[in-house]
């Protein structure tokens, strides 16, 4: 990570006057307005729908609520860009929406224009709210219902309960959930790209592709990476000082009847059906008329999808644990590292892999040159292990963020009571730290293996030859603006995606709630 | 309430097991080699799909192996100038001249003085020293609402600035390629100043944010939001294989004589250079003459409804059916040349 950061800032040392004086002078000054909307206005959009769906499902029992409850993480599955497509598809003036008002409406009859930063903003919502959503049902479930019955015994209602205990106590959740929303609104091109709006991030490919200055390129990257820093920072500091421990048993889930019950499950259910069914349907109807296409390769594309993502789940679990448990002894140096190491994820994947390629490709030739020309050449660039290397630089925080909130929950108390009984150091951590942290941590994993299976300019530049993945393979369909055969390895990644999802939904009832009769 | 829950509960064991298969069957390919010769590495941003076919028939019927590492256009030049001279690559393959002028810019290609090639690839196309020859040709033209549109209203590019369009405009993002590197060409025909004062106009007689995509410009028009657009004819030949009575048709501009340098319809290549670092000189010429002969034009061009750049081939019967034009003979590097000029000017039209 220190060096592809430490690439990202070299990009400054070889900044051509020309090309740079046009981007930070004249390309700038119009991006960053809406490159603003989009990081404020998406996070707060994704976390409404992210916390409210989450405590509805977590405290709640209404009719419908497992499934919905399942249903709600779908969306984390669809790569982003795919939905801007499909919302476009529907919602724009050639589209069937349209078409139909002005059949009955006659010409007239329109709808506001989709391609426009509001409707980036609301598709990208609707593509990332799962990440609060997640982080926030892990939190209301471990909290929640013990908030509400404090609520109550000091005379509040349900409402008051939310607000007053609720909210605030998952609030290092909910502000990881957001902080991912952000840096990942701040690093997407695809979807933005999709609804021509442009951003920072298009200004960077626009730099590099367009006017030929990677410098360029890197620079604009390097203010991403700062602004994630601060905002990031800014989190932290609020947060110190505040306890956010669990304590005790699980509560019983309120039983919401009549109205309020439907009431929540249409509302839940129309979210399901806007952000994941419908445009999975349609992604179903858009492969289905390209279904020539699929041939026995896919198998193997689906493969090295699975296997890239179930390796770098593995890898950086084990990366976030290690920063977590250097935070919790190694003070300022471990928080500063863990820092560092999770910067990567707001800067976007094609900028990072150059930003990681490049010294790796360096090295490759140094130790080429260095060693006798009969010696197989090495290439240390695209090897399996610079792979998940660029993801481990990108993820990290995806791994980290749930397993620190985590981390918040144990209380003091069952640490000294540990160490009382003769415990630690990594026994310690071990056998009282780990099995706390099991859903924060399975939760992590889930995070990851989905943004893994949907990463695409990282895994293109360094992947082995040979290692084409699904995502690869919706490049190669995009590349030629082919969006809709591209539906074909897109339901792959979906469908993959959802894999871990059901899994998790079934082993772990993460409220572990008594249902009440 | 210190007893800590077993780790690994049995609910876990199936996602581990699946975890270790994946593992254990991916490891054995990491070792292995390719075996028969040493293949031919090409690095490619052609579409895998159009690409990779013909290739496959050059391999079976030379006995030649191919490695075809597919990415896009950015990162593999950076990629080929990373790994230097000692890159596996043979041969760069990509769309776009700007791409290829970048490329050999950068000194990533080899200077080709080859007889061959010249007699087959006509001098517009290629690169003039010699380090890059376009494969398949890419016509930019005007698509029109058969509809609401008579074809004497058209004439040229320029004349879609004109006020009986106002409202009427449909075009693509100025971040595309195919758009910068038509501005580039109106550049290097009339200057900076004409050139702005045409996207200008352009831009207001827009009827609609421009779209990501061409097939997006092309349903605008079918569906009435606006009358004209421009768009590379392969998009519009998709669009009808889909949808047999489409209202849209393809205009071909500047085409009278007296323009001078405007003349002729805008085209792009897709095209090849042998690298620099290439360790199978002789194995990547014998393929980029392969790829440049009447054999491998047609399929090179036909499979994405393009135009081939050896003029013995003819195109496909469907491209055919879109009429003759006479295409813009300004050297095809000059797109890339003059791209970041296009990209600048485009930006100070308020062409998005």
């Amino acid at each position: 990570m220190c060096m592809a950061l430490a690439s990202v800032l070299l990009g400054w040392l070889n900044l051509d006057a020309e090309s740079a004086g046009y981007v930070w002078g004249t390309a700038l000054p119009r991006v960053l307005p809406t490159t603003l909307i989009l990081a404020v206005v998406v996070p707060a959009l994704a976390g409404v729908l992210g916390v409210a769906a989450a405590w509805l499902v977590a405290v709640h029992e209404f009719p419908g609520r497992r499934l919905l409850e399942a249903l709600l993480i779908v969306p984390l599955a669809i790569p982003a860009y795919l939905l801007a497509t499909v919302y476009i598809g529907w919602l724009d003036y050639a589209g069937p929406i349209q078409t139909l008002l002005r059949a009955w409406f006659g010409q007239g009859a329109a709808l506001p224009p989709i391609r426009s930063t509001g409707g980036a903003a609301i598709t990208l919502a609707l593509a990332l709210y799962p990440y609060v959503y997640l982080l926030a049902r892990g939190a209301f479930a471990t909290q929640g219902q013990r908030a509400l019955e404090v609520g109550q015994s000091l005379g509040m209602s349900r409402w008051q309960g939310f607000w007053r205990v609720g909210l605030p106590l998952a609030r290092p959740w909910i502000a990881g959930g957001l902080l991912l929303v952000m840096m990942e609104t701040l690093a997407d091109f695809g979807a933005v790209a999709a609804f021509n709006v442009d951003t920072l991030t298009v200004s960077i490919y626009q730099a590099w592709f367009a006017l030929f200055s990677l410098p360029t390129a890197l620079s604009l990257a390097s203010v991403l990476v700062l602004v994630a820093a601060v905002v990031a920072a800014a989190e932290r500091r609020t947060r110190r000082q505040r306890g956010y421990t669990a304590a005790g048993q699980q509560a019983r889930r309120v039983h919401l009847h009549g109205a309020g019950a439907w009431g929540a499950t249409v509302a839940l259910g129309t979210l399901a059906t806007v952000a994941a069914l419908a445009p999975i349907t349609q992604l179903l109807v858009w492969a289905a008329q390209h279904a020539s296409d699929f041939d026995t390769r896919y198998w193997a594309f689906a493969s090295h999808s699975l296997s890239l993502s179930a390796m770098a789940v593995g890898l950086l679990l084990a990366g976030a644990l290690a920063l977590a448990g250097l935070q919790n002894r190694a003070g300022r140096a471990g928080h500063l590292l863990a820092r560092i190491a999770q910067s990567g994820y707001a800067v976007p994947g094609a900028v990072l892999a150059v930003a990681l390629f490049t010294p790796l490709a360096g090295l490759s030739n140094a130790f080429n040159a260095a060693t006798p020309a009969d010696w197989a050449p090495i290439l240390l660039h695209t090897s399996l292990a610079t792979v998940l290397l660029a993801y481990a630089t990108r993820f990290m925080t995806v791994a980290s963020q749930p397993i620190e909130a985590g981390q918040l929950r144990i209380t003091p108390a069952l640490r000294d009571a540990a160490r009382s009984l003769g415990l630690q150091g990594s026994r310690l951590w071990a056998t009282v730290h780990l099995p706390l942290l099991r859903p924060a941590i399975l939760g992590a994993a889930l995070l990851v293996f989905i943004d893994v299976m949907k990463e695409l300019p990282m895994t293109l530049m360094t992947r082995p030859y040979g290692w084409d993945t699904l995502a690869v393979r919706v490049f190669e369909m995009t590349a030629e603006g082919e969006w809709e055969r591209a539906a074909v390895p897109g339901i792959g990644i979906v469908l993959l995606g959802l894999l871990p999802v059901a899994w998790l939904m079934r082993s772990s009832d993460p409220s572990g709630a008594t249902d009440a009769a | 309430m210190l007893r800590a829950k077993l780790w690994v509960t049995p609910a876990h064991r199936p996602l581990l097991a699946l975890m270790a298969a994946c593992v254990a069957a991916v490891l054995p390919a990491c070792g292995q080699q390719q075996s028969a010769g040493e293949p031919l590495v090409i690095y490619s941003s052609r579409n895998e799909q159009l690409i990779k076919p013909l290739l496959d028939q050059y391999a079976s019927e030379t006995d030649q192996a191919i490695e075809l590492v597919t990415g896009k256009e950015g990162p593999l030049l950076q990629r080929m100038r990373a790994e230097g001279d000692q890159s596996p690559a043979d041969l760069l393959l990509t769309v776009d001249a700007g791409n290829l002028w970048k490329a050999a810019d950068d000194g990533l290609l080899r200077p080709l003085d080859d007889a061959t090639l010249e007699q087959r690839i006509p001098p517009h196309l290629r690169d003039p020293q010699g380090r890059w020859f376009g494969l398949s040709v890419r016509a930019r033209t005007i698509a029109y609402s058969t509809e609401r549109v008579q074809t004497d209203a058209l004439s040229t590019y320029a004349a879609l600035g004109e006020p009986q369009w106002d409202g009427r405009l449909c075009l693509r993002t100025s971040k595309k390629v195919y758009n910068q590197s038509l501005v580039a060409m109106m550049i290097a025909a009339k200057g900076e100043d004409i050139a702005q004062a045409t996207v200008e106009s352009w831009v207001a007689n827009l009827a609609t944010e421009p779209f990501a995509n061409d097939t997006a410009v092309l349903k605008a028009i079918a569906a009435g939001q606006c009358d004209v657009g421009i768009v590379n004819s392969y998009y519009f030949g998709r669009l009808q294989r889909e949808a047999d009575e489409l209202p849209v048709a393809l205009f071909w501009p500047n085409q009278a004589e007296g323009l001078g340098e405007a003349r002729g319809v805008h085209v792009n290549v897709s095209g090849a250079g042998i690298t620099k670092a290439a360790d199978q000189f002789d194995a990547a010429l014998a393929l980029l003459r392969w790829l440049a002969s009447a054999e491998a034009q047609a399929g090179f061009a036909g499979d994405n409804l393009e135009y081939p750049a050896n003029p013995a081939v003819e195109p496909v019967p469907q491209v055919q059916a879109w009429g003759d034009f006479v295409p813009s003979l300004i050297n095809v590097s000059t797109a890339g040349r003059l791209q970041a000029d296009a990209v600048k000017l485009m930006e100070r039209a308020g062409y998005r």
